[in-house]
């Protein structure tokens, strides 16, 4: 089955062709990033706006890239939620209208379960079960993995997403949006120790996170360094290491907490923050001790794409779960709430028929 | 020729066929509900005119201006009907497409206004004449004190068409003395669309889908933009 996977939750348009024999066939990303740059964070009108310009563009792109034309696309796959509205329902319409067009099934995935799929598509793909650590923009979670759409939650963060720490503290730090590729860049130049940063909520049992005070705690020492004049580029360097690695201690600690729990040895990280060179460091290091497995995407496919869309709808489709004629736009989407691969799906993965 | 039209820019949830100038319309009025309607109507519309959509000659749409989510979807429609088919696009404006439905019997020239929300209205003056609309003036969106209306010919009278006329009240005393007659629950159907659109195909006015995109008219909100940028 050759599946064309569209992702527009958020602000990059994803395009990506599939094929259940042969693997990624091709992909296209447009990052709106350069846009937003400009007003601090994503603006959702405008994110909306830029999918409905480059979505077809990148489907041409995909089926010219790969040598072929839209008679060879048996399914397509969209990105249902979680995201911005808007932006889902331009993915939504578009796929909706061009299954219809084509005679051909449609599904709405979710977000998520792209993002915590996506090392599916390396050369040596984990085994089920797994712990997955899904670090993201949006979402900072520890998921018992049995098999696709068979997840139990075993913790999240209580306030903000690991990503989202990244990007707040970019901003403290000077730095542009999005802020977690250039906060690792700054902290390469860090000393280390010279700052301590607290790993919150690793002093108690349990697998939530919390990172607000973390941010909190950064925001309280950029001001002590300017007020006594030691504010510098090393400064910034040596909170964006100490930042950094407050946050990639925490996760490691919470992930083997997890694995020790769940007594599974394969451990997952997947969605953008998994592409920090410290944090899979540090985690592959963890999992080399105990002789354990980690894994993760390429670079490429940690942040928003549409491959792992097109891979997600791929194994959902093949089972014959499908939307029926409602598109579908669903801002806030527990993945547990996901249905298992077997149960029956026609009018969607939200109202699963039995 | 055959033609499918469809209209998501405002309450209303509209699709029509246009076969060779017989209009079969369907409509419903579903705010809120049109990722629900849509694609269900567009299917029964097909069936019941015992046709396939690769029957299709062309495909037209309410492109704006109107809710900016309800554009978005029916150019995402359009986009992906017709590059599924490889057929055409006829853009169409939401407030020509008002225009029409307010006058269709009754030729002469109409004052389009729709409440664009944040105390403004999208506006737009026409003149219809024998099926055909013509714009007078460009498209604007603006306060409704700023609205002014062309020069017309000393005997006729405009027609105002459109919920922005709630607003009468804010516009300028000339404006509202010259429009008497007022048509508050004019909107756009996607039948108008139909309409209008062969005309514009007629005139070799078709675009490829991928140029099929909406028309906001207000493009610069208050965003706030980074210090310096
Ligand atoms: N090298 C990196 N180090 C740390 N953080 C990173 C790195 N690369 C990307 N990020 C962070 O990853 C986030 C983007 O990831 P992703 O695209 O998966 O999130 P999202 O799609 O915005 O949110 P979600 O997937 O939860 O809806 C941003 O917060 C970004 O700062
Ligand atoms: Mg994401």
């Amino acid at each position: 089955m050759r599946v064309l996977g569209i992702e527009s939750s958020c602000d990059e348009t994803g395009v990506a062709l599939y094929d259940s024999e042969r693997g990624l066939l091709s992909h296209a990303l447009f990052s709106q990033v350069a846009m937003h740059a400009d007003y601090g964070g994503v603006v959702p009108e405008l994110a909306s706006r830029d999918h409905v310009r480059k979505l077809l563009p990148l489907c041409e792109e995909v089926l010219s890239r790969a040598e072929l034309d839209l008679s060879s696309v048996d399914a397509i796959a969209y990105t249902a939620g979680p995201g911005l509205i808007g932006a889902l329902m331009v993915g939504g319409s578009f796929a909706h209208a061009l299954a219809f067009a084509l005679d051909v099934p449609v599904l709405g995935v979710h977000h998520m379960e792209g993002h915590l799929l996506a090392p599916m598509l390396e050369p040596q793909p984990p085994e089920f079960p797994f712990v997955a650590l899904l670090v993201s923009g949006g979402h900072t979670q520890l998921v018992k993995v049995d098999g696709i759409g068979r997840y139990t939650l075993l913790g999240e963060s209580v306030d903000d997403a690991a990503g989202e720490a990244f990007d707040k503290a970019a901003k403290m730090l000077e730095l542009g949006y999005p802020g977690g590729p250039q906060v690792a860049a700054l902290a390469e130049q860090g000393v280390p120790g010279r700052f301590v940063f607290p790993r919150p909520m690793t002093d108690r049992p349990g697998l939530a996170f919390s990172f607000s005070g973390l941010k909190t705690f950064t925001l309280n020492t950029v001001n002590a360094a300017k007020a006594d004049g030691s504010w510098s580029d090393q400064t910034r360097a040596d909170i964006a290491l100490a930042f950094e690695t407050a946050v990639v201690e925490t996760l490691a600690i919470k992930c083997r907490r997890a694995l020790q729990e769940t007594g599974c040895r394969r451990l997952v990280v997947a969605g953008g923050v998994s592409a920090n060179r410290h944090l899979r460091k540090v985690l592959s290091e963890q999992m080399g001790k105990v002789q354990g497995e980690v894994f993760y995407a390429r670079p490429e496919f940690c942040t928003d794409n549409g491959a792992m869309i097109a891979y997600a709808g791929c194994q959902r489709l093949q089972a014959g779960q499908r939307d029926g004629d409602r598109i579908w736009a669903v801002p806030r989407w527990p993945m547990a709430e996901l249905p298992p691969l077997d149960a029956l799906c026609e009018d969607g993965l939200r109202e699963p028929s039995n | 020729m055959k033609l499918l039209a469809l209209d998501t820019t405002a309450e209303g949830c509209s699709v029509a066929l246009n076969l060779d100038g017989q209009i079969i319309e369907q409509f419903e009025n579903a705010p809120r509900m049109h990722t629900r309607r849509i694609m269900p109507m567009i299917r029964e519309l097909l069936r019941q005119s015992a046709l396939k959509p690769a029957d299709l000659d062309a495909l037209a749409f309410g492109r704006g201006p109107g809710s900016f989510t309800g554009l978005r979807i029916a150019a995402g429609i359009v986009q992906g009907l017709a590059y599924g088919l490889g057929k055409p696009v006829l853009p169409v404006s939401s407030l020509a497409a008002t225009a029409l439905v307010a006058r269709e019997q009754n030729p002469g020239p109409v004052a389009v206004a729709f409440d664009a929300r944040m105390a403004e209205v999208y506006w737009g003056t026409f003149r219809v004449e024998e099926g055909r609309v013509q714009p007078l003036e460009e498209e604007r969106v603006c306060p409704p004190d700023r609205l002014s209306l062309p020069t017309i010919g000393g005997d006729e009278r405009w027609l105002g068409a459109g919920a922005g006329w709630l607003l009468c009240d804010e516009m300028p005393k000339s404006v509202c003395d010259a429009v008497t007659e007022r048509l508050l629950e004019a909107i756009p159907t996607a039948g108008a669309i139909a309409l209008l659109a062969q005309q514009a195909w007629l005139e070799g006015a078709a675009i490829d889908a991928a140029q099929a995109q909406p028309v906001y008219l207000r493009d610069e909100v208050a965003w706030q933009k980074m210090p310096g940028r």
